[in-house]
Order: structure tokens, then C-alpha cells, then sequence
């Protein structure tokens, strides 16, 4: 495909976003503003008034109802979008279930900040963590330029999948930072993302029930046909997601074919074919580990980057696969599951059980609440996790880097 | 594209300015115009968290011949660029800032005039004045922003004023950014520099 249409601006990660919904060409945006994600429905609204996008703005009073409009206008066959953060997540919180549990395939863009108390507007990863069982999919940008692509392939995704699909991308760091963003064409972003034809909508001239009051057990309708009961909605939401992967990994393989980037679909490595020791996280902080890896390097210890990607579904097998060689992985949470560990830490772990290549997996968290990670903070946790398994240390609690205390 | 001055590829700016007056739109033009010039890396990023009129700010910028992967807080920049020379001062503006590194500073003063160390290289530039004298008000305030952007791009040659009319011509309406550029290049003829001690002009 010609690349001579497409160019590239110097844009924020909210820019990128709101960039991204408008060639997607969404149809219904309801949001309501919090800091850090309120500059892409603010850029949204703007693109809407001046006739360039045709799409309807819902304005609201509450994310909730942010979110209950994006259902309502998906449930009717819209390709809709909405973006918040943090407590903005939280207080939609039903509804995020009721969008997951009614199969629709809306996008949602979450720029990442940490949950109140205390007051935070900076970034860290609790509030997708918060979310994370609800039956989203959920994929985290290492860049703004990810972020671009990743919500053109949702829309893909979700459409398929029938899942909505959560864009998770760190507040400040990305959202207000401005770095170099191809833009593709307009129409190539339609050659690659068709108007979205939805498989059951409301609509008055074929009236239905949809998640109507659903008994423990299957039973019969009305017209005498056996309809699932609520378990086996549930059974068939969980294959779905776990079908998603294959799903991810082609929209991402496709979308290079047709743009010239791919992200890795559900994981990635930097560095890490022979590394010892794989420095492991997802989003933004990937790149600083990059560079962390980088210097390692130049010490001699052979370092590596494991992004996450997705991390629902939670690729097992991709990262079973990925750290069958290393000695130790040194997981890097910007959130706490508070009582037992990082997230991503204690699910890396449940993956690796019985796999029977298990490296050590030790735990580290940081930049909560915006607290900055430098490169050489992940450099020193790297030294210390090697350390600690070549003297046979398998197991130790995590550690807080950087916490003062 | 000017990367003699870069170290590991890599240079790191802090801006210093006062809530409304514009830092951050500047930083944002500078990594335009250097992306323009042909730095493959460039980010630019406000301070983070609230900010309030008036009350000091900063933001900052990396270029670098390469994609930037580094996205951390500038702790030792090479260029410190200052919109309020009382921010000098107050706002410890030269913490951090390497030796050898530009300290870029808005004050009708002479660089020798600023009581800053040999060991910077200074460029000064009345930035205020040049808003004033092509009539960048902004409620009767002068916009002094994007005038800075002439004594960057003088001070450190990273980029040019045609790279800079381009990035300007991006961030506003025509007839703003016409004032915009206008403005930077007067202050781009304007800006006295003074090269730190031991330092060959190049």
C-alpha cells in the first residue's frame, strides 16, 4: 500500500486518540472529562462541531451514563466511543460489566491514572487493574504511535470478537506528551476498517429481548426454543476471549501489511531471544526498560524487554513460550492487588504453573501515583533479581522501588 | 540537522515559564520544527500534574537522532530556556543543567549581566520587547513563547527559522502565525550570546 498520504504530526497520546476515532469514523462519542483523558473528548467534540467527523456528541452528566449511552448507541448498531481515567472508570464501573456481558463491541481509550485516596491526577495502572475482571479486552500501549494503531485495530477486534475493547495508555506520560505520530489516509483507514455491521441490534421493526431476567438454567422462550441460561452466557463470553488471541495477533499482523507497523500482537520481546534476565511490563514503561536493557547490555549481563501487550486475555502460552529460557523475570506493576502482589506479577506466576520451564519470577512495583521510574531504577532491580537467583533465591516478596519510607 | 552539540545522541531541555505564558505550546513547537529538521526523536511534555496562572511551570523537550525511549523526568538538561527572567533565581533555573549546557533566558539584560557561572553558555534575548514591538498581545499582555523559539533555535542551531515557520504555521490560525514567526525571528537577530569559559564558538 502507498504510504506517500500518509503523514506525520508531532501529536500528544490524547491527540492521537481523538485522531483515531475520527478516522474510524465513530458515530456516537459520549464522555464526560477527567484529567488526564479530557483532552480527547474535548479534541472530539471540536471535530464534531466543525462538520469533520459526522457523529453524534453526547454530552452527560456522569460517566455512568457515559458508558450507558455508548451501550444504548451500540446496542443499535453505532460504532461509538468513549475515554476516561481512574475514579471516571470506577463510577462506571456496572456499566463496564453490563457492556462486556452484553457482547458489544464498544472502544473505550483509558489514559491511565492512579485511584483515589489520596487525590492523584498521575499516572499508574490501578484503575485498569480495577477492571480487569469484567470481561474487556484489555491492550497497553508503549508508545503514541501505538496508541494510533491500537485503537484502529480495536475497532477490528472488538467487531469480531464481540467484546469491547479497553485502550489503556499511561496518563502524562503519554496522553500529554507530544512525539512523532504517522497519521495514516483516510481511506486507508476504511480499506482496512469497514463500516461496522452488527449481528443483533434493537431495532423497532423486528422487535427482541435482549439480557432479559436469565434464570440459573436453560429454558425456553416464548416461541418453545431452548435459550441459554446464565452460565452458559458466561462459558461462551470466557471462549470468546480466550479465541481473542488469534483474533489480536491477525488484526495486528494485517494492519502491518497495510500500514507498515505491528505491535506485536499479544507480547513482545526487545533483546530477549538469549536474555538471563527478562525486565517485564506493560505500557510506557517498556521503553525505559528498553534503554535499561540497553546498558546492561553494555555491563555485560544479557538483559531483555518482555512487553505485555494484552493482558486480558492473559496470554498464557505466548508467555510461557517467551520465558522458557531465561533464568529469572523481573515483573514491573504500576498497580497492587493490595494483600497479595502486582497484578501482572501474581498472573505471570498462576501462567508459568506446571509449565514446567518456569523461570524465577520476582515482583517489583513502581511509579505509583506518578512516582518517576528512571531507566537506572529498573537496571538496579534487574541486578538485584539476578543476584538473588544465582544465589538460589526463587522466592522473595516484592519490593516498592523507590519508596521512601 | 544540527547534532554536534548532542550527547549519546540525546538533548534534554527544561522549560521555565509562568502558567499562561505559553511553555509548554513552545516546547510543543520546538520537537515539530526539530522533527522538521530531521531529528527522528523528538517528545515535548509539561510538568506534570495541576498548573495555575501565574504560578511557575516548566516543561521539557528531548531530540535525539534516534526514536526516544526515554520517558522519565529531564533531571540534568542541556538547555535550560527561561521565559521570566525572575524565574532565574526563584525557580533555580540552572539545577541540573550540565556544564558546558545553554541557559536561554527572556531579559533585555546582557548575558554577562545574569550572575550565572562561566561554566554555561548564556543567550539572552528581550523576548518581551520584541512581542511588544510587533504587536503580540494577548489582553494587553505580551506573548513571549514563541519569540523564545528565535533565540533557541539562534542559541543552539538545532533548528531553523524555516523549520520554525513551518512548526508555527502548524500550531496557529495564518494571521496568528504570522505574528508568531515574525516575532521569533526578530528575537532570533536579537539574542546575545556569551559561550561558557573555555568554549570555542563553532
Amino acid at each position: 500500500m502507498t504510504t506517500t498520504k500518509h503523514k506525520v504530526h508531532v501529536l500528544t497520546g490524547n491527540e492521537a486518540v481523538a485522531t483515531a476515532a475520527k478516522l474510524c469514523r465513530v458515530q456516537v462519542v459520549a464522555a464526560y472529562p477527567i484529567t488526564p483523558q479530557s483532552s480527547v473528548v474535548e479534541t472530539l467534540s471540536k471535530i464534531i462541531e466543525q462538520g469533520e467527523l459526522k457523529a453524534e456528541f453526547v454530552t452527560v452528566e456522569s460517566e455512568h451514563s457515559a458508558l450507558a449511552v455508548c451501550i444504548a448507541a451500540s446496542t443499535v448498531g453505532a460504532r461509538v466511543f468513549t475515554a476516561t481515567s481512574a475514579n471516571g472508570l470506577a463510577y462506571m464501573c456496572e456499566q463496564v460489566h453490563w457492556a462486556a456481558g452484553a457482547r458489544l463491541p464498544i472502544v473505550m481509550g483509558l489514559a491511565n491514572r492512579a485511584m483515589a485516596a489520596p487525590w492523584s491526577v498521575l499516572n499508574d495502572q490501578q484503575d485498569s487493574m480495577t477492571m480487569r475482571d469484567a470481561g474487556w479486552i484489555q491492550i497497553f500501549c508503549r508508545n503514541n504511535q501505538e496508541i494510533f494503531d491500537t485503537f484502529v485495530q480495536a475497532f477490528k477486534i472488538a467487531e469480531t470478537v464481540h467484546v469491547p475493547v479497553m485502550v489503556c495508555y499511561d496518563g502524562y506520560i503519554l496522553s500529554h506528551t507530544v512525539m512523532p505520530v504517522e497519521i495514516p489516509a483516510q481511506e486507508s483507514v476504511d480499506a482496512f476498517l469497514p463500516p461496522y455491521k452488527p449481528h443483533t441490534i434493537l431495532d423497532p421493526a423486528h422487535p427482541r429481548n435482549l439480557n432479559p431476567v436469565t434464570l440459573a438454567d436453560p429454558r425456553r422462550n416464548g416461541d418453545g426454543e431452548l435459550c441459554h441460561g446464565y452460565m452458559e452466557l458466561r462459558y461462551l463470553h470466557q471462549e470468546a476471549l480466550l479465541n481473542a488471541p488469534a483474533v489480536i495477533t491477525a488484526v495486528d499482523q494485517e494492519y502491518g501489511k497495510a500500514f507498515g507497523r505491528s505491535w506485536g500482537g499479544m507480547a513482545w520481546g526487545y533483546q530477549a531471544e538469549d536474555a538471563e534476565i527478562l525486565l517485564m511490563a506493560a505500557g510506557s514503561l517498556c521503553m525505559e526498560a528498553s534503554v535499561a536493557v540497553d546498558r546492561l547490555r553494555q555491563e555485560g549481563i544479557k538483559a531483555g524487554v518482555l512487553g505485555l501487550r494484552v493482558y486480558r486475555p492473559f496470554p498464557k502460552k505466548e508467555l510461557i513460550e517467551a520465558t522458557k529460557n531465561a533464568k529469572v523475570v523481573a515483573v514491573f506493576d504500576k498497580s497492587m492487588s493490595y494483600g497479595n502482589e502486582g497484578p501482572i506479577c501474581a498472573d505471570l506466576k498462576a501462567a508459568l504453573y506446571g509449565s514446567g520451564s518456569a523461570p524465577i519470577v520476582h515482583g517489583y512495583i513502581t511509579g505509583l501515583g506518578g512516582r518517576d521510574v528512571k531507566y537506572r531504577h529498573l537496571m538496579d532491580a534487574a541486578k538485584t533479581s539476578l543476584t538473588a537467583a544465582n544465589n538460589g533465591i526463587s522466592t522473595k516478596a516484592s519490593e516498592w522501588i523507590n519508596c521512601q519510607i | 540537522m544540527n547534532t554536534t552539540a548532542l550527547q549519546d545522541g540525546l538533548c534534554e531541555f527544561r522549560w521555565h515559564g509562568r502558567g499562561g505564558q505559553g511553555a509548554i505550546s513552545s516546547a510543543k513547537i520546538l520537537a515539530a520544527a526539530a522533527y522538521l529538521a530531521g531529528f527522528k526523536g523528538v517528545t515535548s511534555a509539561p510538568s506534570f500534574g495541576a498548573e495555575r496562572r501565574g504560578a511557575p511551570v516548566t516543561a521539557s523537550t528531548r531530540l535525539s537522532s534516534e526514536p526516544i525511549r526515554i520517558y522519565s523526568q529531564v533531571e540534568s538538561p542541556d538547555v535550560v530556556v527561561v521565559l521570566d527572567d525572575t524565574l532565574v533565581r526563584t525557580a533555580k533555573a540552572t539545577a541540573g543543567l550540565k556544564p558546558g549546557g545553554w541557559l536561554i533566558v527572556n531579559t533585555p539584560r546582557d548575558p554577562d549581566k545574569l550572575g550565572v557561572g562561566e561554566e554555561f553558555c548564556i543567550a539572552t534575548a528581550d523576548a518581551t520587547g520584541a512581542a511588544m514591538d510587533v504587536g503580540l498581545l494577548v489582553s494587553g499582555v505580551a506573548m513571549v513563547n514563541t519569540a523564545m523559539l528565535g533565540a533557541v533555535a539562534k542559541a543552539t542551531g538545532f533548528v531553523s527559522l524555516d523549520e520554525l515557520k513551518e512548526a508555527v504555521a502548524e500550531a496557529f490560525s495564518p494571521k496568528a502565525a504570522q505574528k508568531n514567526f515574525e516575532v521569533a525571528k526578530l528575537t532570533f537577530q536579537r539574542t546575545k550570546i556569551r559561550l561558557a569559559a573555555g568554549r570555542a564558538a563553532d
